[in-house]
This record gives C-alpha cells, structure tokens and sequence, in this order.
C-alpha cells in the first residue's frame, strides 16, 4: 500500500510519455502526408478528415472515461444507430427537428442509463452488458425504421452540419468537437469528477475508502456515453441527410481502437484525453492520406490492425526495456 | 442516485415537449417545398461535335467492390476507357453501406477525376458530395442504382423499370403454368432498382390475366449470400404450396438456386429472376432452373464510361434528346431525366446459355 504513489507516479508518467508520443507520431504523420500525398493539405479535404472523424471523435471522449474507470461501452454504435433511426421515425410523423433533436439526446441517456443500471445496479460485467445492448439497440433500430430510409431533412441543418463557419475552411461541427473535448478534457484532468475517474480505474475498493461512489460515477459515465453516441447519431443522420438503422454499424470498434491507440488502458486507471484526441486524428487522417493514395481498403485495415497492436505492445516493451535496466 | 435521475429526466422531457408545443418548428411538410427545389442546371450547351477528349480520369465507384456481378459491369468500363484512352480507376467500400462511399467520392473529389462513374448505395446519402464534385467540374454518371435527379449528369439504366418488371411477371407466370403462390426475393428494401421493379411487378400481377397468381411474400436476402440462403429456405417452408421464387438479384437468384438444387424442393418450386449466366449455369443444366434473365453488364460499364466521356468533352449535357456515339454499341439518345436506357434484357435458358460467359 506504501508503494502505491510512487507505482503511480511512474505509471502516469509512462502514460504521459506515451500521450507525448502519440501526439509526435501524429504530428509526423500529418506532415509527411502534406508533404506526399497530393491534395492531402487542402482546405477542402481538411472539411471532408473533420466530418469523418466526427463520430468517432465525440464517441471517443466518455469512451475514454468509461474505459478508465475500467469498463467498456460496445453499444455506442448502436445507440448512434437507434436515434438515427428514431429521428428518422420522428420526422417522418411530421414532428418538428427542434424537439426530434432533444428527445434523441434524451433517447441516447435512456439506453445508457439501462447500459449504467446494468453494470452498476446489477454488477454485470460491462463487456457482456454492451455487447448484449450492441445486438438488442441495434435490432430495436430495425424495428423502430425497418430497413428503410428516411432522406428528406431540412437543408437549412444539414447544410450546417455538412458547411464550414464563414469562408474559413474549418467545418461547423469542428466547434462541437472542440467544445466536447474540452468540457471532456477538463471534467477528466481538472476537476474531482476527473479524479474519482482515475480512483475507480485503479482500484474501486481503495476509491470507494476515499469517499467515491464506484457505481454512481459509472453510472452517469453511461448516461454520458448514450446522450453523445445519440448526440452523434443526430449528426450522423443530418451529415448524410439519411436516418437509416444500420447508420454507424461497426464504429465501435473503431471507437475502442482510437481510445487504446490514445494510450488509454484497457484495464482502467489510466490515459489521457489528448493522446485519445491524436489517437482519433492519426487513424482518420492515416485512412484519408492511404485512400487519396488509392491504397485498397484491405491494405487499410491491415494498417489500423497493426497500428493498434503497436499501440497496445508500445508502452509494454518500454516498460520492460525500463525494468530491465534498473535490475 | 435514483434521487437525482427523475427529475433531469423529467427537465428533459418537459423541455422537449414544450419546444414541439410550440408549433412554429421544422416540419418535414414545412420543409417539402424547400427539397423539392429545382435541380441545379448543367451550364453550357451541347455541342454534338465536339471531339472525344484524350486522357480523361474516370473512376468507377460501384455499391462495394469484388461482387461478382458488380467485377463484370466494371470490366466493361475498363475496356471502353481503354478504347478512348483515357485514365480508368476502380475504387470503393468492402461493404454496401451507405455512407462508405461518400469518403470515397470526397477523395475522388481531391483527386480531381473528370468523371465519376458510381452506383449509389442510397440516393440521398451520396448526394451533397456528388454535388460537391459536380461544382468541382466532374461529371458525375450513375449505374445499377440511380442516385437522386438532382445530383448526377446522367443514369445508365440497364433496362427500363418496366421492361424488367413485365420479363420478371411473364416468367413467373410461365413457370407456373399461369397460377398459384409465387414469393419474390430481393436485395436490400431500400435497394432503388429492385424496388422499382417490385412496383410494375405488383402492377402486373394486378391485371386479369395475372388474377391467378398470388405474391405472398417479399423477404430481403440484402445481397448477402448467407441471408438470401437463408430466406430462400424461410419462403419454401413457411409456404409449401409456393411454385416460383423471382429473385431479381443475382445474389439472391444463386443462393436460392443453391438451396434448392439441393433440397426435395429441387423440380417442385421454379426459380427465376435477374442471374448471371456463369453463377447460374450448373443450376440450368441440372434443372433447377428453367430460365432467367438479365441484360450485359459488361456493357453497362462501357456505356457509362462513353456518356461519361462525352458529357466531360461537352458533346452531351445530359439533357433529354441529346444524342452520342457508344464505341460498338451505337448511338444513343438521353431520354427524360438524364436517362439512358441500355436495351431490353435478355432471357437465359439451357439453350442458349453457353454463348454467354460473364
């Protein structure tokens, strides 16, 4: 137990040297598509990188959370897919956008209030939770739109999500994505919530004698956690002016694989929401720069397979190469 | 916990309810006027004349790549590229989602192609950056599934809609000897062409001389192999007096093929449909299959990839009665809506299916 700050201490600052190396990595990569890859550093192709990465970068920031706390949220995607699919039921029966918008956010932290009471009340194991909830938000979706699609939403929002601020190249949603990841960065690294987040990660016994209620906490991470992943399905459906069921199918995975890839581990306890930021950006842009390439998409998931085994092994081997050396 | 959640809920859902009470909101019929607005107008005018340019960029983005059917129409348009030297690219998603291809339109977009050359895998979805291409001066040819009016030059359309919706009722009614339970099984239900095809199919089956054949089931296979296998088995045992599946993919028309050659329903229950000739052979020699229809694909990729070559020489805007010259396939004329039909389908049986292969 005495040992316990000092194991800390290191930890975090392996962890702040992997945040750092990320974001180097990152940088590199940046710079080196710019410099090779033709019309990679356009204005419009920033636009285009901003509006794919969107969903997995809000998705990523309670992810980050959830994760550190050590659990894990595999229904994201399907949350996403459900309020797409609800938002298009809505506008179909001629409901006004402006309260279809609120109720799929409210939507989104009612399915991860039942994700929370699940894990929480009932103290399931998160990963067989959500992978439950993937499947049954999912099927709801087909349920509640079938395999149809819903087209016709108002251009003056999907202009917005779609447009850029002004006659400057950054996109509309850019201000969403910053405004999130600052309240995410600050609520995680600044404040007790932030703290008690860590707590959890790293031991919930040892948190909760410090005054941390383990599952009250994980419990408004999945209400946090669905009212994004709704929040990002509302963009989804306008980005692409199509509410349809199987809207973001698999993106959870590309969700945990940013989250890891940011130097979050996957036991909890530690990470990092700058390094998860660059983990995000540096998979997004690796992906656009190898397709502007006309690299095939098989090559392109072998690219993300690798990368997020480096990810993982990365910290691990320098840890070992350290111990090594101190004995 | 429980103590706060209520009422944040509660907040929430009276918040919403007020704003929808308020009634001045974004309807979807507020807003119909709004989308319905005139398609942006091609500029420029047709000059028949015009030389084909040399050295056009053109690039296929078919619904998702190594489908069989898809390799073939494809294969076409590599061919007439060829033919007027240009620069052909194949690109495109692994999977049929929607929303896959419009990365891929973006970064032909940055790549600055002349023509793109896409079937759409949702005619909404794909449009805003079709337009955004468009504005970039690409000329922007559909094929297999049209996106919306407004955001292409041009649609290759394999057939028309009721052309192939009247093939597909005749050979249902002749393989079941004029009545009795006929099922269709399609590809996905928001696939464009096939739901098209169902409609004058549903129209047909409506006439008198129709009265005796009954659909009873449409079930989405959604080009899956697995899934349409799968449907073909649910069809056959939930209906046991069902006399033909129409399948008007080839997906769907092969996996139901499949599994009835190698069932007890093998002689009872007809398949027929859209096929390709070289998936489909085995199924007409053993007589599972009488017969199917389908149209080249091979040329549909080599009409789009001419439409697509004159629209960017300015021989052709797309507008209806322009006219352009198709390498060995004659000269064509743009008919309503920037369509150009490619020609009737062609019926394949045990007779003549060996002078095909594709």
């Amino acid at each position: 137990m005495s040992a316990e700050p000092i194991t800390a201490e290191r930890n975090y600052s392996r962890f702040a040297n992997w945040n750092v190396a990320i974001i180097a990595i990152t940088v590199v990569v940046l710079i080196v598509s710019a410099a090779t890859v033709d019309s990679f550093a356009t204005a419009q192709n920033f636009g285009f990188l901003v509006l794919d990465l969107l969903p997995i970068a809000l998705v990523a920031l309670p992810m980050t959370l959830v994760i550190v706390t050590g659990e894990i949220d595999l229904s994201v995607a399907s949350m996403l897919g459900l309020c797409s699919a609800v938002m298009g039921y809505l506008w179909n029966a001629n409901q006004p956008i402006e309260s279809i918008i609120p109720l799929c956010l409210l939507l989104g932290a009612v399915l991860g209030a039942v994700n929370g009471l699940f894990v929480t009340g009932l103290g399931l194991p998160s990963l067989a939770v959500t992978i439950g909830t993937l499947a049954l938000y999912r099927g709801l979706a087909f349920v509640v739109l079938g395999d149809g699609a819903v087209a016709d939403f108002p251009p003056s929002y999907t202009d917005w999500v779609t447009g850029t601020i002004g006659s400057t190249p950054f996109p509309n949603v850019l201000i969403v994505i910053v405004v999130l990841a600052v309240v995410f960065g600050v609520v995680l690294h600044a404040t007790p919530i932030g703290r008690a987040v860590f707590a959890v990660g790293a031991g919930e016994q040892a948190a909760r004698f410090a005054g941390v209620r383990p599952g009250r906490l994980k419990f408004w991470l999945y209400v946090a956690s669905g009212v994004i992943a709704g929040l990002a399905g509302v963009l989804w459906t306008l980005r692409y002016s199509s509410a349809r069921a199987d809207n973001g199918a698999g993106l959870e995975l590309a969700v945990v694989a940013a989250v890891l890839l940011g130097g979050v581990s996957i036991f909890g306890g530690k990470g990092a929401l700058p390094g998860v930021i660059a983990g995000v950006v540096l998979l997004g842009s690796l992906q656009n720069a190898l397709r502007l390439s006309d690299v095939s998409n098989e090559a392109l998931n072998v690219v993300t397979g690798v990368l997020l085994i480096v990810s993982v092994l990365a910290p691990n081997l320098a840890r070992s190469v350290l111990q090594r050396r101190r004995t | 916990m429980s103590r706060h959640k209520p009422h944040l809920v509660a907040v929430l859902a009276v918040a919403a309810l007020a704003l929808s009470a308020c009634g001045g909101g974004t309807t979807k019929s507020s807003t119909e006027s709004e989308n319905t607005a005139a398609p942006a107008s091609t500029a420029g005018k047709a000059d028949p004349n015009a030389p084909l340019k040399e050295g056009l960029k053109i690039a296929y983005l078919p619904k998702q790549l190594n489908n069989p059917y898809t390799d073939v129409e494809v294969g076409g348009g590599k061919v007439a590229v060829g033919e007027i030297k240009g620069e052909y690219k194949l690109t495109g998603p692994n999977d049929a989602s929607a929303s896959s291809q419009v990365s891929y339109i973006n970064t032909l977009i940055q790549q600055q192609q002349n023509v793109i050359v896409v079937a759409a895998n949702d005619p909404n979805a794909v449009c805003p950056s079709l337009n955004q291409a468009r504005k970039a001066g690409i000329k922007v040819v559909t094929f297999d599934s049209d996106a919306s009016k407004t955001c292409r030059d041009a649609f290759i359309n394999q057939a028309t809609t009721q052309g192939i919706g009247e093939s597909l009722v005749k050979m249902a009614s002749e393989l079941a000897g004029g009545a009795g339970e006929i099922a269709i099984l399609s590809a996905t239900p928001n696939a464009t062409n096939q739901n098209s095809w169902i409609k004058v199919m549903q129209t047909e089956l409506a006439k008198p001389e129709n009265a005796k054949l009954k659909l009873v089931k449409i079930a989405y296979g959604n080009d899956d192999d697995q899934k349409s296998f799968t449907e073909a088995q649910g069809l056959l045992q939930s209906y046991p007096n069902l006399k033909v599946i129409v399948s008007p993919t080839t997906v769907g028309i092969a996996a139901a093929s499949r599994y009835v050659s190698s069932s007890n329903y093998k002689g009872k229950v007809a398949i027929t449909g859209l096929g390709l000739p070289n998936q489909m052979r085995q199924y007409v020699k053993d007589g599972t299959v009488k017969k199917f229809a389908l149209w080249n694909p091979a040329d549909i990729g080599y009409l789009a990839a001419y439409a697509g070559a004159a629209l960017s020489s300015g021989q052709i805007t797309g507008a209806q009665g322009d006219k352009f010259k198709a390498g060995k396939l004659g000269e064509y004329t743009i008919g309503a809506d920037g369509e150009i039909v490619l020609g009737p389908p062609t019926e394949f049986t045990a007779a003549n299916i060996d002078q095909f292969n594709f």
